[in-house]
């Protein structure tokens, strides 16, 4: 089965008054038709310039997409016109950004924002647009859609926006949805309610899912494949079960080492990642992770190791020893 | 362990009512925002008591009142046996150097003008401790160094430092003063994962170091866990259950402290796989006009008729465990 989405050394860089930032470096992977895919790290880690560099929404200048190929549904993005784009945008692809509030349009009503969308993509009229309005409301848990519809962004809770997002996203019967931080900004309860609509949509639609998180758990319960980012490159990549249990990156292992579990008895002490984040404009031709990394060895000063092979068929990391850093992390 | 004692803090009856006002000149009383609602606790003297709950709950006023950045509309806030709930200006500043704060935002909390050096020595010259500029800067090192930062940061802005580095600064601030008592306001949510754990382990160190007694609010239950010795779950402004750390978190009673527990996704596919999840549904309602009886019972899984109308007593369960839920045996 050929990949819905294709990412193949995608480099884009940001000019800045400190230097020239690769916010991504070099990144490749594969998204299947209707599987869920997260992509996790740290502020700064590239995480979101990824996914909004697929939907070509770098702000030029100072942003650019330097390099590389962004293959989807059989057509390459980077060679798309501007107009070609925007049926993508909320077409096929659909978007979930984190804040719900700045990303709907206050002055419009929650139902003028979601028939717009079917009206521009699928040349639906009014009339035909509003009925589909309201099956979308039902869709993502909205009751009484009629009266919501009628209703401004700042007249729902959070939560209740971010399901109008989800209805919006999934309005043109999208392949794809790429969900930046969905969650982030809700409480835990609201957090969870919203996580287990985009599971058990996705799921019945078979849409495809890129969720980008900081959250090591929200991965673990969601997500089929699991791309960890660090200084704007991938570390390591595979399925999360694989990638979980068995890291093969020392950022990955000490990532998952750092957070305390509830499933486990108290730790004395946690166990932090050493150091700092990397300084994005200062980076050598080394690893990045090479001054944090408890690994480290001569070599990782002089090149950035590619991502190869480690484990199971599709687990891939991107370091000079992660066929000996196996052992201590099975331990994690 | 064995130093935790007899109450620093002792909250009684505590609440916090803001008023909503209509028109410009002649201002109407229209309603109020109850954001906490009569809550009693007590923080001992060396332990760490978790506050949790969801935005809108009343954990983050509820400090403020403690801080007394808030004036209380009723109760009382026991500080070291005097209420200080309603103490005057002059009264409180006496106060600040016994308890302090360490907010959420490093971003926003230290003064992007001024450097690290004269954000830490600040408090120190305000409160009129060391006049002395040499002595003064010599301690402002000092704290630099408890707080695991090299001395060259006090020549330096904020802007010039990462979250995690920002963040020590803010608690560096918090100790100038050699304080007993701290509110940590979600004083490590805003950081990264990796560099979390590092501030959590420092807030430890401290808290053996200078015999501190923490009030620690936060929303990550999993943290809290980790740090506290006793943890308070508020919701809707009233505290719902409050017990040792390992009976709430291995034992919790209340619905919503269950839906709570329920809802954090373990970072581990396997267990995830295996565990049952059923999110409680609705939302949290309005302050302004908070459901009658348990304030809890439109979305509880178990509510009952009487819920409706009777709102239900923290009382104590089982020995020094607490919870507000009529079906609760």
């Amino acid at each position: 089965m050929p990949s819905l989405l294709e990412v193949i050394d995608l480099h884009t860089e940001f000019r800045t008054g400190a230097g020239l930032v690769r916010a991504v470096d070099g990144i490749s992977y594969t998204v299947d038709p209707g599987e869920t895919v997260a992509i996790v790290g740290e502020s700064g880690s590239g995480k979101s310039v990824s996914a909004l560099s697929v939907l070509r929404l770098i702000p030029d200048p100072p942003g650019r997409i330097t390099q590389g190929e962004i293959r989807f549904a059989g057509r390459d993005l980077m060679q798309l016109s501007d107009a070609e784009m925007r049926e993508i945008r909320g077409g096929d692809i659909g978007m979930v950004f984190q804040e719900p509030m700045t990303s709907l349009n206050p002055v419009l009503t929650i139902g003028r924002q979601i028939t717009e969308t079917l009206e521009q993509h699928r040349g639906m009229d009014r009339a035909a647009a509003h009925k589909r309005a309201v099956e979308l409301l039902g869709l993502v848990g909205i009751a009484d859609a009629e009266r919501r519809l009628k209703q401004y962004p700042h007249q729902l809770s959070g939560g209740m926006r971010q399901r109008v997002m989800i209805a919006i996203a999934l309005a043109c019967d999208p392949k794809l949805i790429i969900a930046d931080e969905p969650t982030t900004a809700l409480d835990v309860t609201i957090q969870a309610q919203i996580l287990e609509l985009m599971k058990d949509l996705t799921r019945r639609l078979n849409v495809a899912l890129i969720i980008i998180t900081h959250n090591l758990g929200v991965v673990a319960r969601y997500a089929n494949r699991v791309n960890v980012m660090y200084a704007g490159r991938l570390v390591e990549s595979g399925p999360a079960a694989d990638v979980y249990h068995n890291p093969r990156h020392p950022y990955t292992i000490a990532l998952l080492r750092s957070v305390p579990r509830l499933d486990r008895p108290r730790q004395e002490r946690l166990d932090p990642v050493a150091g700092q984040p990397p300084d994005l404009t200062r980076l050598d031709a080394g690893c990045a992770f090479r001054p944090r990394c408890r690994f480290a060895v001569e070599a990782c000063s002089a090149a950035r190791p590619p991502l190869e092979p480690a484990g199971v068929p599709g687990h891939l990391a991107a370091c000079f020893r992660s066929r000996d850093v196996r052992e201590t992390g099975a331990a994690a | 362990m064995s130093a935790i004692g007899r109450p620093l803090l002792e909250v009684k009856g505590l609440r916090m009512h803001f008023p909503i006002t209509e028109g410009l000149v002649a201002r109407k009383l229209v309603g109020e925002v109850k954001a906490v609602d009569g809550i009693d606790f007590t923080v001992r003297r060396g332990e760490t008591l978790g506050l949790v709950g969801e935005s809108g709950c009343g954990k983050t006023t509820t400090g403020r009142c403690i801080l007394r950045l808030e004036r209380p509309t009723g109760g009382e806030i026991l500080y070291d046996g005097v209420d200080i709930a309603r103490m005057e200006r002059k009264e409180l500043l006496a106060l600040r150097r016994r308890i302090q704060v360490i907010f959420q935002d490093p971003y926003s909390s230290l003064n992007p003008r001024m450097k690290v050096g004269d954000i830490i020595g600040e408090p120190i010259k305000v409160h009129g401790i060391e006049p002395d500029a040499t002595r003064r800067t010599a301690r402002v090192r000092e704290l630099l160094s408890v707080c695991g930062l090299d001395q060259r940061f006090a020549d330096r802005y904020p802007h010039e430092m990462s979250g995690g580095q920002r963040q020590r600064v803010g608690i560096a601030r918090a100790l100038a003063l050699n304080p007993e008592f701290i509110v940590c306001d979600e004083a490590v949510s805003a950081l990264d994962v990796s560099i979390q754990a590092q501030v959590v382990n420092l807030l430890e160190d401290l808290r053996e170091q200078f015999g501190l007694t923490y009030l620690f609010i936060a929303h990550d239950l999993s943290v809290v866990r980790h740090l506290c010795q006793r943890v308070a779950v508020m919701y809707l402004g009233r505290i719902v259950e409050l017990a040792d750390v390992d009976e709430l978190f291995g034992n919790p009673l209340h619905p919503y402290t269950q839906a709570l527990l329920a809802a954090v996704p373990v970072p581990d596919p396997s267990v995830e796989m295996h565990r049952s999840f059923r999110p409680v549904h609705g939302e949290v309602p309005s302050p302004i006009n908070p459901p009658s009886g348990c304030v809890f019972h439109p979305r509880c899984p178990v509510a009952v008729e009487g819920c409706r109308h009777e709102r239900p007593e923290l009382r104590e369960v089982r020995p020094g465990h607490f919870a507000a839920c009529s079906e609760v045996r």
